[in-house]
């Protein structure tokens, strides 16, 4: 398992346009991909468990993956989520 | 039934004429239904449900040739909405272990959906809740058997409804909607935002005098007042197809001028850009070709209030101006307020002679924190377009260097907060006092633009009150004076090396626009309207005759 933690500096945080992006992205990869946020998690692959995630400006979330492509799914999301949020 | 006026919020100018047609939508109430088959109804939610992505598809690429990519993402976000393997469990697990019908599950999660994003502590988020409903009303609808032609029109009409989600609006047979009516729905919709890039007439916020039964009587939408004729006598039917016939001839006007150069016979280009009061009157701007906006009036933000707005509400003003303009330049002014605009929360004190007392600048050095807030949302916004500020009545280079120091306040401030701003965002002064004038050459060295503000500097200038309407032969815009002004204004930019334009009402005179131009006014703002008028004029001048 890889993870890695991200400190969101989008000013409106994950919201719709991102949120499809980041799933378009995660369902690229064979492992599974969990977001953490304090006591919630969701599936990166479903974009209504992103959204309800609520994850504002200055939050910092949590990365899991899991999976045969693991470390390659985990660089690649991580610079997503720095170029876009 | 006797003529009504209704009343609402304008998202698009223009004036339509027609049959009102209501927006009928497929599907009545959702029925629970006992079935022994679940497989196959999860079969036929399973049917409807690629159906509607396939449909989404098509819409997408439909909106995208239409209202570009921006606007176009949200059907793809539905897409996501429909694939959401929590969405498709809930639905199956519904069907399964209550033993019902795919409508009734789908409506049920549906609203669980909704419902999740409605109790979000956070209006983006709150406002998802109708995209829930959107996609899901259109599986529904499919399960129902209805087909994705929504209305069907047969003749031009204008479309009155509750609300209109996205998917409806871009459905629609634009060659067939002369306007749009409803009784709901905010500026910042999906529909306003869609119907003004479409560039049809909108009113919105009608309230529920509109409703069903006046389906079929002729309407006229004004989409310039903002308000909703239902069955006009003949005079006022009259006058309004006498106004929609000079709004037609602005049109062909306007076909034959977009996209042109603003550029004299010599090649001297100049940047026409406009003014505007509200983000209500952006669209005037985009469909009359602004090439920017020159003069943002930001008072209505104060004028509207009940009291001081915050930082977030003006960000998103400003933020929502910058965005619609994609890059082009929007020049915001600072409050001006005071004189003949008062807003009560601000208690100024009466005075004996208001238009030359506390206003304007001079409430925000006096008052600087509401100031602060207001360079706060203007920097930010900078982050989403093509920002610049302008300070009104500016009378010595104390007072602009003054501003200059609280602007570079806010911005380490925003910097330390780690909030995106641009850093080189052009500030600029009005010039509208003969002092400014006369000082120019050194105000010119602490700025980056000039714009000067006809009706004050007159006012100013001549000792005439403006608002005194027994003044009104004394009151001349066309005073030598003033032209003078101008002239000696434009020569300390140019000797700077700033640009100078002019805002005030006078720019649209077409009479003095070869002046204009020969002093070296580099750019000229007026109303949405004025603009293509002016081009026009522009684009028959030649400079290197000599007079």
């Amino acid at each position: 398992m890889v993870e890695f933690q991200y400190v969101i500096t989008d000013r409106e945080g994950i919201h719709a346009r991102p949120a499809g992006e980041l799933v378009k992205k995660a369902n690229g990869f064979q492992s599974s991909i969990t977001i953490h946020k304090g006591e919630k998690s969701g599936d990166a692959k479903r974009i209504f468990a992103i959204m309800a995630l609520a994850a504002k400006k200055d939050e910092e979330i949590r990365v899991t993956v899991e999976g045969p492509d693991e470390a390659q799914a985990a660089a690649q999301i991580e610079a997503f989520l720095k170029e876009n949020l | 039934m006797k003529m009504t006026i209704l009343t609402g919020k304008s998202v698009f100018g223009g004036i339509a004429i027609g049959r009102l047609s209501f927006y009928k939508r497929g599907q009545g109430t959702i029925q629970r239904r006992h079935v022994e088959d679940t497989a196959r109804e999860s079969q036929r939610f399973e049917e409807a449900r690629q159906q509607a992505i396939r449909e989404l598809k098509g819409l997408y690429d439909k909106a995208l040739q239409e209202v570009g990519e921006a606007n176009a993402a949200i059907f793809e976000i539905h897409q996501m909405m429909l694939d959401d393997l929590d969405y498709r469990e809930s639905v199956s697990n519904i069907i399964e272990t209550q033993k019902v019908n795919a409508e009734y599950a789908v409506g049920t999660t549906a609203d669980n959906f909704a419902q999740m994003f409605s109790s979000m502590d956070d209006a983006y988020m709150q406002g998802r809740a109708a995209d829930v409903k959107d996609v899901s009303d259109r599986v529904l609808r499919i399960l129902s058997g209805g087909s994705d032609e929504g209305q069907t029109l047969t003749e031009p009409c204008i479309i009155a409804a509750d609300d209109l989600v996205p998917s409806e609006t871009v459905q629609l047979d634009k060659s067939r909607v002369l306007a749009f009516a409803t009784m709901y729905g905010s500026a910042n919709s999906h529909t306003a935002i869609l119907a003004r890039t479409m560039g049809i007439p909108a009113v919105i916020g009608l309230g529920e005098r509109l409703d069903p039964s006046m389906d079929g009587v002729t309407a006229v939408v004004d989409g310039f007042e903002g308000r909703v004729i239902l069955d006009p006598d003949a005079e006022t039917l009259a006058v309004m197809q006498n106004r929609q016939e000079q709004e037609q001839k602005r049109r062909e006007l306007l076909l034959s001028l977009r996209g042109k150069e603003t550029v004299t016979k010599d090649g001297r280009m100049v940047n026409l850009y406009a003014n505007i009061g509200n983000v209500s009157d952006l669209g005037a701007a985009l469909q009359n070709d602004a090439g920017g906006i020159g003069l943002f009036r930001s008072e209505f933000l104060y004028l509207e209030n009940e009291d001081y707005p915050t930082e977030e509400e003006q960000f998103q003003v400003y933020k929502t101006a910058a965005m619609n303009m994609a890059g082009k330049k929007v020049i915001i002014r600072t409050l001006d307020i005071g004189a003949d605009k008062q807003a009560p929360y601000f208690e100024l004190p009466k005075e004996e002679n208001p238009a030359m007392g506390m206003r304007a600048i001079r409430i925000c050095l006096t008052r600087p924190q509401v100031f602060k807030t207001q360079l706060r949302a203007l920097y930010r916004a900078s982050a989403f377009g093509q920002i610049a500020i302008m300070f009104p009545m500016i009378t010595s280079l104390k007072e602009v260097r003054a501003i200059r120091g609280i602007a570079e306040g806010v911005k380490s401030e925003l910097k330390a907060e780690g909030i995106p701003f641009q850093e080189d965002v052009e500030l600029g002064i009005m010039i509208e006092t003969p002092a400014a004038v006369m000082v120019s050459p050194e105000l010119a060295r602490e700025v980056d633009f000039f714009s000067v503000g006809t009706n004050d500097l007159t006012q100013y200038t001549l000792a005439v009150d403006r608002q005194n309407s027994s003044l009104e032969e004394f009151f001349d815009p066309r005073h030598p004076a003033v032209l003078r002004m101008l002239r000696m204004t434009a020569e300390a930019a140019h000797q700077a090396g700033i640009w100078v334009g002019i805002c005030g009402e006078l720019a649209a005179d077409l009479e003095l626009t070869e002046e204009f131009l020969r002093m070296g006014i580099d750019e000229l703002s007026v109303s949405p309207g004025m603009i293509l008028p002016l081009r026009q004029k522009i684009r028959e001048l030649d400079l290197s005759d000599p007079r």
